[in-house]
């Protein structure tokens, strides 16, 4: 397979104008039958070989209410006329839904061409794009696993046919997804490669968010997500060495990580499950008492990821979130402190003044502490430290990193209940990113109309209709961290040739 | 001929060798000569064994891996493993050390090497036994090795040529205060240590368990956790070769003296972990879902957390439904009364929602639906509680797993107030197994005293023998005992004890 690409097509320095000609190649009268077939097939694909626990756990992922619970949501707030009290504007969502504004949608705004790219690692179709498994959830909730495309071109007209309410991207196997029922041992069909990636949802935060609750959020709340992202994205790059690390909103609220570098992607699961633990700090389940357990002295990532929150547990916590404003809520506070005669100090305090504040019950902590006889500080501070990190540390949904085979929505898909688009998150301008600016689809399609209105047919020069949008930042910065990708990948493939030759 | 077989099976693996061991891999059909006392199990078998040392060889060390899984998973420490196997090497697996002057060493190491072969043959097939095997396996090695003469462990570690870079001194003491955090504070004077620079995939668990720096990509090793480096080593080696191996399998099926053996071999290869069976429930009983309530009674804590919490909040997480849908179709209940139960227990749904989101899940765990495999093995079996310990603890929000295990002593001792434990001496008992790390004790403890009358009654007339009184390692046979202790003397029994005539209630 390798030998083929090598061969047949020189390598181009940068040559962007490939592209176009390897993703409109030939495809065979076999291809289309087979595509055809499989479409036909589609039923009994939807019975097709499920591991268990990924079903048990699909449900109660980001989308728990999105597809039917939505669409009955929708149906019943557009009737009352009476929007739920949620701070999140949610546009004409019954638009959203709606398939010519999908259609519309997939036809003329998603960036087919970068998504191409960016699974394939080259610009001549691969394996590595052939051989990798998509899931359709489809308008009436049928899901539809095992998918497979030969060209990206194939993947957009099924799309276009299918028109999914989004679609999730899985790993690549060893042979074509398509054709795992017809090979004669099924061991031969398996997963080979997949992006490590991270999924942080603020339902995971709902028991110390005071803001919002369930579906609904705002920027004070998105401040968790925020937190989330630096830390993870540091540790991912200083200490495990990777370079090619997207996030991308997940259209309402939370964020998913896509590291890309070929060494993450041939990760095994034990390898999956090392990193997952090593990033993992909250532990435990809702009767398991403290979160937080981590040594003394901090290992660096816990000290450098401490550093990094402090501050904002001031601002975002403290502040914005209040967490200990009542007496029922700073009692959860006084649990996590270990000196009982402070806290019976701090307790006949707080008592005393009803609804103070949070960031002045915390410098309370200290302030007593000084007149506090027999305190032992070390365990005091370490107690804040952990308080500290369990309000702020990234809560990860850690079952979708440690498996290999976990599907993960698309980049650029819209989500079905906000209308929004799942962007890039660029984490150089990362505390700028606003969840609720994001563009919906609707908004989008509008802009198309009203740049046509204003600048006509200008200079001549053929113009794509995302650059006229809101998405054109975000398709550029998806862009961009392609195009570093699959360069990179070349300069593997390169050396990799060099060393081969080098052995024989 | 045996000779044949086995090297046949691995004549493609040998081309998969690391590059640095191609040397040794060239076919030498004669007996080898063992240097060292460890063995990474490299080179396959190629001298001629009898069918008898084939079969007695590979049995002798099936019962060493079996004990071995067995302390794992009654989460003996690392220690109190290396002195409950002792004997149990010293009798079926001896490996003297080569200073030991011992004229069996050759012999030893022989019986050692082969029989490792054998049983990779024996379960290769299927990727929950190499899964296994290959963990049973690296226990062995990490006993042996530390178990070694500590000048004869180093030559063989130096044979092995790891990938391993020295750190310098300028470098280590420039790390020096993230070295020490790293290693929980300890060496307390940086000189003390050694460190060694490794690709972090090759320390998976000291990466997992933040062990060790992480910089770029390199984990810093101290020297003390070379034994853990070694054994990721050996089991990498390991799980690719056996990889290799399942690949080659269906070749051997052709040699109609062996594969009887292996197969034999593999199905005995039994431990604590056996899926439950389903298929003897208990007659006379009624399991439906308008009983579970009742039958609650009798679940172990963490089905009895499972319940409670279902009822109070009228939803489960996934693997809360998971664990607690496979338990009760091991009770007996059967898809129907499940689809039954759930749905009136997720009463805030709809049953448009139901439907959609939930029934085919229930339908899957019991094979209704899904690929041929599962339906052809009737879905998945219930958990063990070698599962239920071990994989997916329970994250914000979720009731599965263990309570002895995933709960703080506090809310553990709660839940257990709440369902009537409330003997100080029970109670205080269940925190000492908790602390040190014996959940399965704990469970067993509260089992004794919420059955202590019944289970007197059965053990002096004689009606339960030995094997009813064993520990329980199953949420499905604790219910199963606890239901029958419940019962005593009505009409209940469990089927298959020959009585086949038993009523149903009602
Ligand atoms: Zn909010």
């Amino acid at each position: 397979m390798v030998k083929e690409e090598n061969t047949e097509q020189p390598r181009t320095e940068g040559s962007v104008s490939l592209v176009d000609d390897a993703i409109k190649q030939d495809i065979t009268m076999a291809d289309v039958e087979a595509m055809d077939e499989n479409v036909s097939n589609m039923k009994t694909e939807i019975k097709g070989e499920v591991k268990l626990e990924d079903l048990f756990a699909d449900m109660d992922s980001d989308e728990e209410f999105s597809s039917s619970n939505i669409k009955s949501q929708d149906l019943k707030s557009s009737g009352s006329q009476e929007e739920p009290s949620s701070p999140i504007h949610i546009g004409p969502l019954s638009r959203a839904s709606d398939p010519e504004v999908m259609r519309s949608f997939y036809q003329r705004l998603f960036p087919w061409r970068y998504l191409f790219q960016w699974l394939n690692h080259s610009p001549t179709p691969t394996t590595d794009f052939g051989h990798r498994e998509f899931a359709f959830t489809l308008q009436n909730d049928a899901y539809l696993r095992y998918q497979s495309f030969p060209t990206s071109d194939l993947l957009r007209k099924d799309v276009l046919r299918l028109m999914p309410s989004r679609f999730e991207i899985g790993p690549v196997y060893s042979t074509n997804p398509r054709d795992r029922k017809t090979l004669r041992k099924s061991s031969a069909f398996k997963p080979i490669a997949k992006e490590l990636c991270f999924d942080i949802d603020l339902t995971d935060y709902d028991d110390i968010r005071t803001c919002c609750d369930k579906a609904n959020i705002c920027i004070k709340c998105w401040q968790f997500i925020t937190m989330a992202i630096k830390v993870v994205d540091v540790a991912l790059r200083d200490d495990f060495g990777f370079k090619h690390i997207m996030w991308v909103y997940s259209g309402r609220r939370g964020a998913h990580a896509w590291v890309c570098d070929k060494k993450a992607r041939l990760m095994d699961d034990q390898k999956r499950r090392a990193i997952a633990g090593y990033l993992e700090v909250i532990k435990g389940g809702a009767q398991s008492g403290k979160k937080v357990t981590v040594k003394r002295p901090l290992h660096p990532h816990v000290a450098r990821s401490l550093e990094t929150l402090k501050s904002h547990f001031q601002t975002d916590i403290l502040q914005d979130q209040d967490p200990w404003e009542t007496d029922e809520k700073f009692d959860l506070l006084l649990q996590l402190l270990p000196d009982k005669t402070l806290n019976d100090a701090l307790r006949k305090k707080w008592s005393s003044a009803p609804g103070r504040a949070s960031a002045l019950k915390w410098a309370d902590i200290d302030a007593l502490a000084k007149t506090t006889k027999g305190l032992n500080p070390t365990a005091l501070l370490e107690a804040k430290q952990d308080i500290v990190l369990e309000y702020t540390y990234p809560r990860l949904d850690i079952e979708v990193s440690k498996h290999l085979n976990h599907l993960l929505k698309s980049p650029f898909v819209v989500h079905p209940g906000t209308g929004r688009v799942c962007v890039p998150i660029n984490t150089k301008a990362l505390e700028e990113f606003d969840p609720i600016g994001v563009p919906t689809v609707t908004e989008l399609l509008k802009e198309i109309d009203e740049w046509a209105a204003e600048d006509g047919e200008s200079e001549g020069k053929s113009i794509q209709d995302w650059e006229k949008t809101s998405l054109k930042p975000y398709v550029e910065h998806f862009r961009s961290f392609v195009l570093s990708l699959m360069k990179d990948e070349r300069d593997f493939k390169v050396k990799s040739e060099e060393t081969d030759v080098m052995d024989f | 001929m045996i000779r044949q077989d086995i090297s046949r099976v691995d004549a493609k693996r040998r081309t998969a060798l690391h590059h640095s061991k191609k040397q040794f891999a060239a076919p030498a059909y004669k007996d080898l000569e063992y240097k060292h006392r460890l063995n990474f199990y490299i080179i396959p078998p190629t001298a001629d064994i009898t069918l008898e040392q084939f079969e007695q060889w590979a049995i002798d060390r099936l019962r060493v891996l079996a004990e071995l899984e067995a302390c794992s998973f009654r989460n003996k420490t690392p220690a109190e493993t290396a002195a409950h196997m002792k004997p149990l090497l010293d009798k079926y697996l001896p490996l003297s050390a080569s200073t030991s002057g011992s004229s069996a060493v050759q012999v030893e190491r022989q019986k050692d090497h082969y029989s490792h072969f054998i049983l990779r043959l024996a379960f290769a097939g299927t990727e929950d036994l190499r899964r296994r095997f290959s963990r049973a396996e690296a226990m062995l090695f990490r006993i042996r090795f530390q178990a070694d003469d500590a000048r004869e462990r180093s030559a063989f570690v130096d044979s092995l040529s790891l990938d391993w870079e020295t750190v310098g001194e300028e470098e280590k003491r420039g790390l020096s205060e993230e070295l020490r955090a790293s290693g929980g504070g300890y060496p307390k004077r940086i000189e003390d240590e050694s460190y060694f620079k490794v690709d972090w995939e090759k320390v998976p668990e000291l990466i997992e368990g933040r062990k060790v720096l992480l910089r770029a990509g390199k984990a810093y090793v101290p020297g003390r956790e070379q034994l853990s480096m070694v054994v990721a080593e050996f089991t990498q080696l390991l799980d690719k070769a056996l990889e290799l191996t399942s690949r080659a399998l269906p070749r051997l099926d052709e040699d109609d003296r062996l594969t009887p053996i292996l197969a034999h071999l593999s199905q005995n290869f039994t431990t604590p972990d056996v899926a439950y069976s389903t298929n003897a429930p208990l007659t006379g009983a009624d399991i439906s879902s308008r009983n579970v309530d009742v039958l609650s009674a009798s679940f172990p804590l963490c089905m009895q957390h499972l319940h409670r919490s279902l009822r109070r909040d009228s939803h489960l997480k996934h693997y809360g439904r998971l664990q607690y849908t496979l338990f009760l179709k091991g009770i007996g209940l059967n898809l129907e009364e499940c689809l039954i139960f759930w749905r009136q227990g997720f009463n805030k749904i709809t049953d448009d929602t139901f439907n959609k989101e939930y029934r085919y899940n229930v339908r899957h765990a019991y094979g209704d639906v899904g690929g041929d495999s599962n339906r052809r093995g009737s879905g998945y079996s219930p958990f063990s509680c070698q599962r239920i310990l071990t994989e997916h603890p329970p994250g914000p929000g979720e009731a599965h797993g263990c309570p002895y295990r995933h709960f703080s002593v506090e809310n553990l001792t709660n839940l257990l107030t709440a369902v009537g434990v409330r003997d100080s001496d029970v109670l205080r008992g269940v925190k000492e197994d908790k602390e040190k790390m014996k959940y399965h004790m704990a469970c067993n403890r509260v089992f004794e005293y919420a059955h202590k009358q019944e289970l007197k009654r059965v053990k002096e007339d004689g009606t339960w023998g030995a094997s009813q009184l064993e520990t329980i390692v199953h949420p499905n046979e604790y219910f199963k005992r606890s239901y029958l202790l419940r019962n005593l003397g009505k009409k209940t029994e469990s089927s298959g004890d020959g009585d086949g005539d038993v009523k149903m209630e009602g």
